[in-house]
């Protein structure tokens, strides 16, 4: 099963990359040793949306699909976790309430996905429809701040946003601090492990197929419209995740959340980042979001003029993504240099071989 | 015994009928061409036996299952096995993913790797390995799809002009390849206008004209039948 780790789909292999691997990995776990607990959670902050940006490199990278709606799950689920964390009563039920909201996203997904799919709604449609989806979300959202838009005790509360619900907690441990930020390290690094297994496993090896040509991989056999809705339902579960881990967080959430303007970001942080691949999509979507939050310190609306160029920059100069161009400009630097030092060495043995043999 | 049967099959497309009122049987075990002139509705049959389009009345049967309203994977999935007109492999993979993905259903493990060895030996694919599909040449693409038809071990090979592109040399060694598999048991549907490769493979023909059977039979007779010879060979063919 861990040879699934390894493939044709993701880049990065052997013993230097899980070397690099682990030494990031490892930075990551000490690093609430040395910064103060502010910075923590800002980093915590960042990596709740590498959900939402892998999820979407799976759908649209891998998948050929273009999601735009990545932000209507982020707000189905962040949503879901607040009206279920108030009314189970908050405590160990949040964890309850983060599964079920995740569940939830998935539910609605594969609901949307299902009448997209097998509608025949492909390409630059897939897109519009997701918007559409993901705006008229928003839209409503925002239309619920009168007292009659409540479930149970939870009130929706309008453009105001949504607020009350408990952070994570386990017992009367709230999951905050350095305790979210390690809850945060541990499921990236099992959601990015068990991506690339999935990408590398035969079910992958359809996913990209159909992306490439639906009716080739069809005309082998498989049904492409299930592996697209798996597909739309494993990304969306994602963006899901990042939204009901959003609330938590900040234990509130807003229709701003799901907007247009956040509907753009993922799009941005996946093809700057390289939609092709799970790991040029980790690396730079956090580069990304760490970036964007630093100059949002001093102006929003400049990080949001930079997010715009960087699109440009990434669609005009490197339409594959500059991180996993990057990426893939030093392995075949270092598989150049490999082959170069196996020819030397081969030309060396061979000089020291006897003239006989 | 029939293997594909296609009882009064008609399609139209608005106002046009592509294909109109065709029954046709290909047996078990033959290689069966289907021939005519430019237009004639031979791709458009083709795909209505491969489940591309529906047909606009009429039924097709395989292996005396009626399986005129099932998709295309369903028809792969009962042992057809396809392989269109232009090449339609995926093009940003390597040529051995290629033929994974067409073998990963059936084999899997140390199987699949030797199974994946043997077909691109087979299709003089084995030095491109690894290089990605859309580098091959036009005819190395046909065959790479064609191997990757025959990676399913279907029951019944479908080829939609398997030879456009390729030079005379690898046009013949594609009809021996295909004659190789039939002698292995394979049926086989051809869709071809190269009357070389059809008289190297054909058992029996079918000839269509303006969307209706013309003629069919062995190839001799095809070729003595001065209708199908003004149609469509030339006389100077039939002679």
């Amino acid at each position: 099963m861990f040879k699934l780790l390894e493939g044709p789909q993701t880049l990065g292999r052997g013993k230097i990359f899980w070397s690099c691997f682990l030494a990031v990995l490892a930075g990551a776990l000490t690093y609430p040793l040395f910064a103060d607990s502010y910075d923590v959670g800002n980093f915590a902050y960042f990596l709740i949306w590498i959900f939402m940006a892998l999820g979407l490199c799976l759908m649209w990278g891998y998948g050929g699909m273009l999601s735009f709606g990545q932000t209507l799950f982020f707000g189905i689920a962040g949503y879901g976790y607040g009206v279920l964390a108030i009314n189970m009563g908050g405590g160990t039920a949040t964890i309850a309430a983060l599964v079920l909201s995740v569940v939830l996203a998935m539910l609605a997904a594969g609901i949307l996905g299902y009448f997209m799919i097998w509608g025949g709604i492909n390409g630059i449609f897939f897109g519009i429809v997701t918007l559409s989806a993901t705006l008229v979300l928003a839209f409503f959202l925002g239309q619920t701040a009168g007292p009659e838009w409540h479930i149970g005790p939870a009130r929706l509360n309008g453009f105001n946003g949504m607020k009350g619900m408990d952070p994570l907690t386990v017992g009367d441990f709230y999951i905050e601090g350095s305790a979210l930020y390690y809850t945060m390290i541990a499921l990236i690094v099992i959601v990015y492990l068990a991506l690339r297994m999935l990408v590398n496993s035969g079910i992958g090896n359809v996913i990209v197929a159909t992306r490439e040509n639906p009716q080739r991989a069809e005309m082998l056999g498989y049904d492409v419209r299930k592996y697209q809705l798996l597909t739309f339902v494993i990304g969306s579960g994602l963006a899901g995740l990042s939204g009901a881990l959003y609330t938590s967080w900040g234990q509130f959430i807003t229709p701003s959340s799901i907007g247009l303007p956040a509907a753009a970001m993922p799009i941005v942080w996946v093809a700057f980042s390289g939609r092709n691949d799970l790991t040029a999509t980790l690396v730079g979507s956090f580069l990304l979001l760490f970036g964007f939050q630093t100059i949002t310190v001093y102006s929003q609306q400049a990080a949001l003029v930079l997010m715009g160029a960087l699109l440009l920059a990434t669609v005009m100069l490197a339409p594959q993504g500059f991180v996993l161009g990057i990426g893939k400009l030093a392995a075949d630097w270092w598989g150049g240099r490999r082959r170069r030092d196996d020819g030397a060495v081969a030309e060396e043995a061979g000089r020291l071989q006897p003239e006989e043999s | 015994m029939a293997l594909v049967e296609v009882k009064g099959v008609s399609k139209r497309f608005g106002g046009l009928t592509a294909v109109s009122d065709v029954d046709l049987t290909v047996d078990a075990g033959e290689v069966h061409c289907l021939i005519g002139p430019n237009g004639a509705g031979k791709s458009t049959l083709f795909k209505l036996i491969v489940g591309l389009y529906p047909p606009t009345q009429g039924s097709i049967l395989f292996d005396t299952v009626d399986i005129t309203a099932e998709r295309p994977y369903a028809r792969v999935q009962r042992g057809m096995s396809i392989k269109m007109q232009a090449p339609s492999v995926f093009k940003e993979l390597p040529v051995r993913q290629n033929i994974q993905i067409a073998l990963q259903e059936r084999l899997s493990g140390a199987e699949r790797i030797t199974e994946e060895d043997r077909l691109l030996t087979l299709l003089n694919l084995g030095p491109d390995s690894e290089k990605l599909a859309g580098a091959l040449s036009h005819g190395q693409q046909q065959w790479l799809e064609i191997g990757m038809a025959l990676a399913l071990k279907p029951q019944l090979l479908l080829l939609d002009e398997p030879t456009a592109g390729m030079s005379p040399e690898e046009t013949f060694k594609t009809g021996e390849l295909i004659k190789s598999f039939n002698a292995e048991g394979m049926t086989v549907l051809v869709v071809e206008h190269d009357m070389a490769f059809v008289r190297q493979v054909a058992q029996r023909v079918t000839v269509l004209h303006l969307g209706k059977i013309f003629a069919r039979g062995n190839l001799e007779n095809i070729l003595q039948d001065e209708k199908v010879a003004e149609i469509y060979l030339g006389k100077t063919h039939a002679h």
